[in-house]
């Protein structure tokens, strides 16, 4: 399934390539050739982002106010993901899909496994036992353009929603989880200091999740919403390439285990508008009975 | 525990340093001098218009255009955005200036895009480029007009 999907991205983008080369109109435009004019792909490059673990444009860890895409105010961008983290004993795949509306609205996909490894055997639930999590985003920018705005300290202004559902529930409740599923509710800021080649991001996100999700939802050391903060800045050393860091705080909910703020450093590199390949080093902090877990984070990003 | 602590320490001494290396860098000198002063701007320009006229996204837009009276208004209001000494004759209302051009988000990045090409080809350093370009980066409100 993961490499159908992956085949398929990459196909999209080889046939993309290709059909922008050919700038030409045709006389008759079909409602077909009106269809695919939608996908303008005139935002500049790297303006979109990359795809966030749970499908958001953003960074790495965390959802950015910028509206996935290269679809301008008059056009859509769409663009799949496909990302795998491995840390000391766990690894985890995300794959999804974002679709950029007139650079205002974006809704997302994504679908992410968890894989416990070892720890599945330690655990009792078998080796390799899997955690499978759906997230469904809407995200919308209400103020301000980071591109454009210059002459203003006012940052792009999002905000979004994320529905998450975890398939392990009767395990999830056995662990101290309140819920299998959750919505989680952010506002975001982005701002690009173009003349200091600097990207700043900053996220409030009001969330009950465990671990992003893949643990549940509120626990039994705390059940409710709490108030989580993202924070990254790239800095752009080309238009293809950026190199950036990453913090996001995270709840502490289960009783069962401790939970860390997570941070990464990652480089991205935009072959161009179709393809982006981004590569992190992660630390994920404890996650249950192993502490440290830090590793690689890949992600291989391709749309029109 | 500890090497989360350095690691932490690093992203953030990463963060810090790239934010006070753009700040420093926008103070030194000045952009005009930067870009190759006259000169350099003329040859920006000249590679950029090169562009312009076989870009199929904006070429159109030029058909009925004098390419040396557009050439030398570009390069006078270059040189003037970026603290040149030379006076710039036309308008600063970039409404006024697009009037009747019912351009489109994508045709002002599609001249962007241009923009950075003929730079490249002057051999502009990308954080220059940028500084020059924040400088343009707000005319975009008044250019694009649907």
């Amino acid at each position: 399934m993961r490499f159908v999907f992956l085949s398929a991205l990459l196909l999209c983008a080889a046939v993309a390539v290709p059909a922008y080369a050919d700038d030409a109109q045709p006389a008759n435009p079909s409602l077909l050739d009106k269809g695919m004019a939608l996908f303008d792909a005139g935002k500049l490059l790297a303006t979109g982002g990359v795809s966030q673990l749970e499908g958001a444009g953003g960074g790495g860890l965390s959802a950015w106010a910028l509206i996935s895409g290269y679809g301008t105010r008059d056009g859509v961008g769409i663009n799949g993901h496909v990302t795998y983290v491995d840390v000391n004993d766990y690894s985890l795949w995300s794959e999804g899909a974002a679709i950029g509306l007139f650079d205002r609205v974006e809704l997302s996909y994504a679908h992410e496994t968890f894989d416990t490894e070892d720890v599945g055997t330690a655990l009792g639930l078998g080796k390799n036992y899997k955690f499978d999590l759906d997230v469904y985003g809407a995200k919308v920018k209400l103020i301000g353009d980071a591109v454009y705005d210059q002459d203003t300290l006012l940052p792009q202004i999002a905000v979004g929603i994320q529905y998450k559902m975890n398939n392990r529930g009767a395990l999830l409740h056995a662990i101290g989880a309140k819920h299998a599923d959750g919505t989680d509710y952010y506002i975001a800021a982005s701002k690009l200091f173009l003349a200091q080649s600097l990207l700043v991001n900053a996220t409030l996100r009001e969330t009950k999740a465990n671990q992003f999700g893949i643990l549940g939802f509120g626990g039994d050391k705390h059940g409710d919403y709490s108030t989580q903060f993202e924070g990254s800045a790239a800095y752009l050393f080309s238009r293809n390439f950026a190199l950036g860091a990453e913090y996001r705080t995270k709840p502490d909910n289960l009783g069962i285990a401790k939970e860390d703020n997570v941070w990464d450093l990652f480089a991205a590199y935009f072959f161009n508008k179709n393809i982006s390949l981004t590569a992190a080093y992660v630390d994920l902090g404890n996650i249950v009975i192993k502490d440290h877990q830090h590793g690689v984070y890949l992600s291989l990003q391709a749309g029109l | 525990m500890k090497i989360r602590r350095l690691g932490l320490a690093l992203a953030l001494t990463v963060w810090g340093t790239a934010l006070s290396f753009g700040m420093a860098h926008a103070a030194e000198d000045t952009l005009y001098h930067d870009l190759g002063e006259r000169p350099g701007i003329t040859q920006i320009v000249n590679n950029m218009v090169a562009h312009f006229l076989t870009d199929d996204r904006i070429k159109e837009h030029f058909e009925d255009t004098n390419i040396d009276r557009l050439k030398g208004m570009l390069v006078d209001y270059f040189q003037k955005t970026v603290g040149g000494p030379d006076v710039y004759k036309g308008t600063n209302d970039m409404s006024v200036v697009h009037r009747g051009m019912h351009l489109r988000n994508s045709d002002f990045n599609a001249v962007v895009e241009d923009l950075q090409k003929g730079m490249d080809e002057a051999h502009v350093p990308f954080a220059t480029q940028n500084r020059f370009l924040a400088l343009l980066a707000p005319k975009q409100k008044a250019i694009v007009s649907r």
